[in-house]
């Protein structure tokens, strides 16, 4: 069962290795078939039976892309290497195997879903990649610093063990800092009725809070009626969506909808992340029963974009430098924002140079799909498995790259460090922070 | 041989016929049976205009990153499908047939053209064998279903041209031609060839969750 690929390149996790440790083959035999038979079917089934293992899929991955073409990183090699031999043996396979299964499904894909544009028959191998996790899950087979952060959701609702009191001292402290410039600024808490319920992921209170910082001076200095909680609930990422564990998921998504409810907000605007984008618009949903999400969810360019068209957001000067912009793969491929994230970068900066390829067919960060989170020990598997991303940030030739959502950040931080591309790493908020009008702002 | 041949004509024209067309509607239905038991997160979301977009899409062999970065698959693929679906349904040789036992009258092409038509199937295949047994990401993934499927494609059309020129033993290689064939039908629903029934569906349900969800191009 044990062909070249995962087998020689196997990464020393705490997590993993406990976790197989206490396996059986007739344990997982046990879990894989309850997976299948209970949480997947016509598409699974399909997808397996029908790919013609033409290796089209290939071109499509960073991975692929950024080991000279070794075979066993192709999306289909992928597959091959996990589900279809899991499939092949009826779930008999050994604890060793699940291993590699984990390694390959939480460290050497990031489920962004580019290879859907490579693959004729319109097999998404994300999704065969998701149910390899959800079994690695339910086997309790997960990354140590990845399953860290799902007990985080589990026990705090968000992910970076944030306590209940910290959070609203966060935000008063950003408060407080930010009345140095703007001395009439709020971040209002628990203001019921209001319009806009902003949310942010747990990174932010923990040490992104200029962020914070920057978008209360954003609501604030365009009039916005907005809101933050002052309970659990404020934290819109999820990590257990990408450790497959679903149930977990499901209450993350259902404290944010429900914390929405409660305040009687129109609607949820999230700061710039991607896979926080998925699990409230695509994924989480789905696992509550709501077709589309049950309160109106717009990821921040979307917001910025309609501030710039009310007229609410005026420029009062332009970023000059040069800069090109990063397609996150959760809201360009996830959502469509491709067109509103290049408005939105055009009205503040004149030199904007488009990154190819871009748009939908954009490489990966290689961080997403909760890769960066697998920590320290994956370091290198995602810096070595986008090469391609580091000549591409090259090619554009400009100081600074514009990338709207967390994961993205992290993950390009450790490229352009490793690859030295010597370019400077922003958020849009940055750029709009630094260039719009600001009323009642006293410097 | 007389016998052997009105017995592949016959009794198995029509078995293979029937697991063809009843094997078919059975995976359509039982698949959907699942569809709605099991993936219901995804069922609702189909969505004919973005299915139809999506495969409208795939089907210009120019119009798609995937296409695009492996032109010379991509133009193989196409002539090799169209070839493939053209050839044995205008065929004079099994018009005849068709008008000889049931008395329906069935357009077809000349000899000429599904003479030239064949070799291209034929070169299709020995493109996609070669490919499939030197190109390292594909011997990675290869296993013996996806040798049965082309070289039963394979065996098909070489038996179809060879009887047509006559090479060898006419009969016994027109037997031979039309077991392959009557395997090649039946084989349909049940092997990896299953994506000619599928693919629709499969494609449609990519296009319908970029479309109406993502809001993006799914080529």
């Amino acid at each position: 069962m044990s062909i070249p690929g995962i087998r020689d390149r196997k990464i020393e996790d705490v997590g993993l290795q406990a976790g197989v440790d206490r396996l059986t083959e007739d344990q997982i035999q046990k879990t894989i078939k309850k997976v299948l038979k209970g949480e997947t079917g016509a598409k699974l089934k399909l997808y397996a039976e029908t790919c013609m293992r033409c290796g089209l899929c290939a071109e499509g991955c960073h991975y692929y892309m950024s080991h000279d073409k070794d075979p066993s990183y192709a999306p289909v090699s992928k597959v091959r290497q996990t589900m279809w031999e899991i499939l092949r043996h009826n779930g008999k396979v050994s604890p060793e195997f699940i291993y590699g299964c984990a390694q390959i499904a939480y460290t050497e894909c990031n489920m962004c879903k580019r290879c859907a544009h490579y693959c004729p028959l319109g097999i998404d191998i994300g999704y065969i990649i998701s149910v390899v996790r959800r079994i690695c899950h339910k086997l309790g087979v997960v990354p140590l610093y990845i399953q860290d952060t799902a007990h985080s959701h589990s026990a705090t609702m968000n992910q970076m063990w944030v306590k209940d009191d910290e959070w609203p001292d966060a935000l008063q402290w950003q408060e407080d800092e930010a009345r140095d410039e703007i001395p009439n600024l709020r971040i209002p808490l628990e203001v019921e009725g209001a319009d806009i319920f902003y949310s942010v992921i747990g990174p932010e209170p923990k040490f992104r809070t200029q962020l914070i910082y920057q978008a209360a001076v954003l609501m604030n200095e365009t009039g916005q009626s907005w809101t933050m909680p002052a309970t659990p609930g404020w934290d819109n990422s999820d990590m257990a969506m990408y450790t497959g564990d679903y149930e977990v998921m499901g209450r993350i998504k259902r404290a944010h909808f429900d914390t929405a409810m409660r305040l009687k907000v129109k609607r949820i605007v999230m700061g710039e992340c991607g896979h926080a984008f998925r699990s409230i618009y695509d994924m989480g949903n789905r696992w509550l029963g709501w077709k589309m999400h049950p309160v109106r969810v717009m990821h921040a360019i979307e917001f910025y974009h309609e501030l710039l068209e009310k007229g609410q957001l005026k420029i009062a000067k332009t970023f000059d430098t040069p800069v090109t912009l990063h397609d996150p793969c959760n809201i360009i491929r996830g959502r469509g924002l491709m067109d509103q994230a290049r408005e939105v970068v055009k009205a503040f900066c004149p030199n904007f140079v488009e990154m190819t390829p871009n748009r939908e067919h954009n490489y990966c960060c290689c961080a997403g799909g909760g890769v960066i989170n697998c920590g320290p020990p994956f370091k290198n598997v995602r810096v070595e498995g986008n090469k391609v991303k580091a000549e591409q940030l090259i090619r554009t030739g400009v100081p600074v790259v514009i990338a709207p959502c967390h994961n993205c950040h992290g993950g390009l931080e450790d490229i352009i460090h490793a690859y030295k591309t010597g370019q400077e790493l922003k958020f849009l908020i940055d750029i709009i922070y630094e260039c719009m009008e600001k009323p009642d702002a006293v410097e | 041989m007389n016998a052997a041949y009105e017995f592949v004509v016959g009794p198995l024209a029509w078995i293979a016929g029937a697991i063809f067309v009843l094997g078919s509607i059975y995976r359509l239905v039982s698949m959907y049976a699942l569809a709605v038991k099991k993936d219901y997160s995804s069922l609702p979301y189909m969505d004919l205009k973005y299915s139809l977009r999506s495969i409208i899409h795939w089907l210009n062999p120019f119009g798609t990153a995937g296409w695009k970065a492996s032109p010379w698959t991509a133009a193989v693929t196409f002539i090799f499908h169209i070839c493939l679906i053209i050839t044995p349904l205008f065929l004079l040789g099994h018009a005849v047939l068709l008008e000889t036992f049931h008395g329906i009258e069935w357009p077809t092409i000349s000899d000429g053209l599904a003479d030239g038509l064949t070799m291209l199937v034929i070169a299709g295949c020995i493109f996609f064998i070669i490919r499939r047994a030197t190109v390292d990401k594909l011997k990675y993934i290869t296993s013996g279903m996806d040798w049965f499927v082309i070289f039963l494609v394979l065996a098909t059309f070489l038996t179809g041209f060879a009887a047509y020129h006559q090479w060898l033993n006419y009969q016994f290689i027109l037997i031979l031609h039309i077991l392959a064939g009557e395997a090649m039908l039946a084989s349909i629903p049940f092997t990896r060839l299953s994506h000619m029934i599928f693919w629709v569906f499969i494609r449609g349900y990519m296009g319908s969750e970029f479309g109406k969800v993502r809001h993006a191009k799914d080529w």
